[in-house]
C-alpha cells in the first residue's frame, strides 16, 4: 500500500510528467489559453494515460515478451486504436462525457506523455495494479500543469507585456518558473 | 535528378531549415526532446543527429512510396515507418554507444513522436521527389541539432561550468546548478526565442525605415 502511495505523488508531484520530464509539452504550450479547456485537456490526458497503462500491461505481459523488437511499433498501434475504439463506445454510451473529452482525445494520442508512460511502465516492471496507480498520478500531474499555466496565462492577458516577450517565449518563462516551484517536492520523501 | 536546374532549388530546401525555418527557434517543433536531454552539448548533439538520421530516412521512404501510400491511411503508415527507423537508431546505439543510451534513456524511443519529424513527411515529404525531400530532410535534421547544440551548450556552460565535458573556467568557478535541471531547460529555450524575436523585429524595422 505505501509503495503505491509513492508511485503516485511521485508521478503526481516530484517526477511531474510536464514539468520536471518534458513530456507532453505541444499540448501544455498550445492548449493553455483558457482555464476549463486546459482542465478539460487534463481530464482526457488521464483517461488516455489509464487506457494505455492497460494496453502496455497486456503487450508486455502477452506478446512483447516473444518479440522486443517489436516494443515501439505495437505499443503506438496498439495505443491508438484502442483509443479510437474507446472514443467510439463513449459516443454511444455517454454523450455528454464525449461532448467534453472527444476532440482532445484524437490530439494526444500520439503525445509523447502517452508514450512515455507506456514505455516507463515497461522500464520500471510494473504490474496492473502500479501501473493503473501510475497512470493516475502521471495524468493528474499532467492535469495540474496544464491548470497552473492557463491560470497564470489568463491573467497575463489583462496585462501591458512588450511585443517582443508575447508568445511562446512568456509562456515558456511561466512555465519555468512554476517547474522552479515543483523543483521543491525533489525532498518529499527524504531518502527515495 | 541533381541537373543545374534543380540544384538552386534544392540549396534553397536544405538551408531554409538551418535558420529561416528552424524547427525549434522559429516553429517551436519538437520541444519535449529538445529541452528533456540538453543538460549538456553531447547529450544535444547525439540527440540532434538520432533525430536526423530517423528524418532523412523516413523523408526518403515516404517520398518514394507517396504515389502508393493510400490517403486515408496515410498518418499511420508514416507512424509505423518512423517506428521503424527509430527502432534500428535505438539498437544501434545501444551495441555501438551504451553510455550515450543510457543517458538518453526512453527519449530515443521517444523520437517516433517528435512531431517536426511527422511534419515534414506530411508537409514536405508526400508531395516532392525524393531529392528534394532529402535535402529538405537534412536541412531541418541539421538546423534541429543546431538548435540542440546550442541549448545544451549554454545548459552546460553556465549549469556546469564546462562545455563537451572540458572544464571552462576552472575551480573558482559557482555553477548554476538550476540551469542544467529542468527549470534551466524552460528559462534557456525562453531567453532564445526572446533574442530570436528581437533580432527579427530590428530587422523589421530597419527595412521600414531605410533612410
Amino acid at each position: 500500500m505505501n509503495e503505491l502511495v509513492w508511485i503516485f505523488i511521485s508521478a503526481l508531484l516530484v517526477n511531474n510528467f510536464t514539468l520536471s520530464m518534458f513530456l507532453g509539452l505541444c499540448p501544455f504550450l498550445g492548449v493553455t489559453q483558457k482555464l476549463e479547456t486546459a482542465f478539460r485537456l487534463g481530464l482526457a490526458n488521464i483517461f488516455v494515460m489509464m487506457i494505455t497503462a492497460v494496453a502496455a500491461y497486456v503487450l508486455n505481459t502477452w506478446v512483447l515478451i516473444h518479440a522486443p523488437y517489436l516494443r515501439l511499433i505495437s505499443f503506438i498501434i496498439v495505443i491508438a486504436s484502442a483509443v479510437q475504439f474507446v472514443e467510439m463506445a463513449i459516443k454511444k454510451l455517454s454523450p455528454d462525457l464525449f461532448k467534453a473529452l472527444g476532440i482532445f482525445l484524437p490530439l494526444i494520442t500520439t503525445n509523447c506523455a502517452i508514450l512515455g508512460l507506456a514505455l516507463f511502465t515497461t522500464n520500471k516492471g510494473y504490474g496492473f495494479v502500479e501501473g493503473m496507480v501510475y497512470a493516475l498520478g502521471a495524468g493528474g500531474g499532467v492535469t495540474i500543469a496544464l491548470v497552473l499555466l492557463a491560470a497564470v496565462r489568463e491573467e497575463t492577458r489583462i496585462l501591458n507585456i512588450p511585443k517582443m516577450v508575447q508568445g511562446t517565449a512568456l509562456n515558456l518563462i511561466i512555465a519555468g518558473i512554476i517547474s522552479l516551484g515543483f523543483m521543491g517536492f525533489a525532498g518529499l520523501f527524504g531518502s527515495h | 535528378m541533381a541537373d543545374s536546374n534543380d540544384s538552386p532549388v534544392m540549396g534553397k530546401e536544405f538551408l531554409k531549415g538551418l535558420w529561416k525555418e528552424n524547427p525549434v527557434f522559429v516553429a517551436v517543433l519538437g520541444m519535449c526532446p529538445s529541452l528533456a536531454v540538453t543538460n549538456s552539448a553531447i547529450n544535444g548533439i547525439a540527440m540532434g543527429l538520432a533525430s536526423t538520421f530517423v528524418l532523412i530516412g523516413s523523408c526518403a521512404l515516404v517520398s518514394l512510396l507517396r504515389n502508393v501510400i493510400p490517403k486515408p491511411v496515410r498518418i499511420t503508415t508514416y507512424i509505423v515507418i518512423i517506428a521503424t527507423f527509430v527502432t534500428a537508431v535505438d539498437f544501434t546505439l545501444e551495441a555501438f554507444l551504451p553510455a550515450i543510451h543510457k543517458e538518453l534513456g526512453a527519449f530515443i524511443a521517444l523520437i517516433v513522436v517528435n512531431c517536426l519529424i511527422l511534419g515534414r513527411q506530411e508537409a514536405f515529404a508526400s508531395k516532392h521527389p525524393i531529392g528534394l525531400a532529402v535535402a529538405d530532410a537534412t536541412g531541418m535534421g541539421l538546423g534541429f541539432t543546431f538548435a540542440l547544440l546550442s541549448l545544451g551548450g549554454i545548459r552546460e556552460v553556465l549549469g556546469n561550468g564546462s562545455l563537451f565535458g572540458i572544464d571552462l573556467f576552472g575551480a573558482g568557478y559557482e555553477p548554476w546548478i538550476i540551469m542544467i535541471l529542468p527549470p534551466g531547460g524552460f528559462f534557456t529555450l525562453g531567453f532564445l526565442l526572446l533574442i530570436f524575436s528581437w533580432v527579427e523585429q530590428r530587422r523589421k524595422l530597419r527595412t521600414q525605415q531605410p533612410s
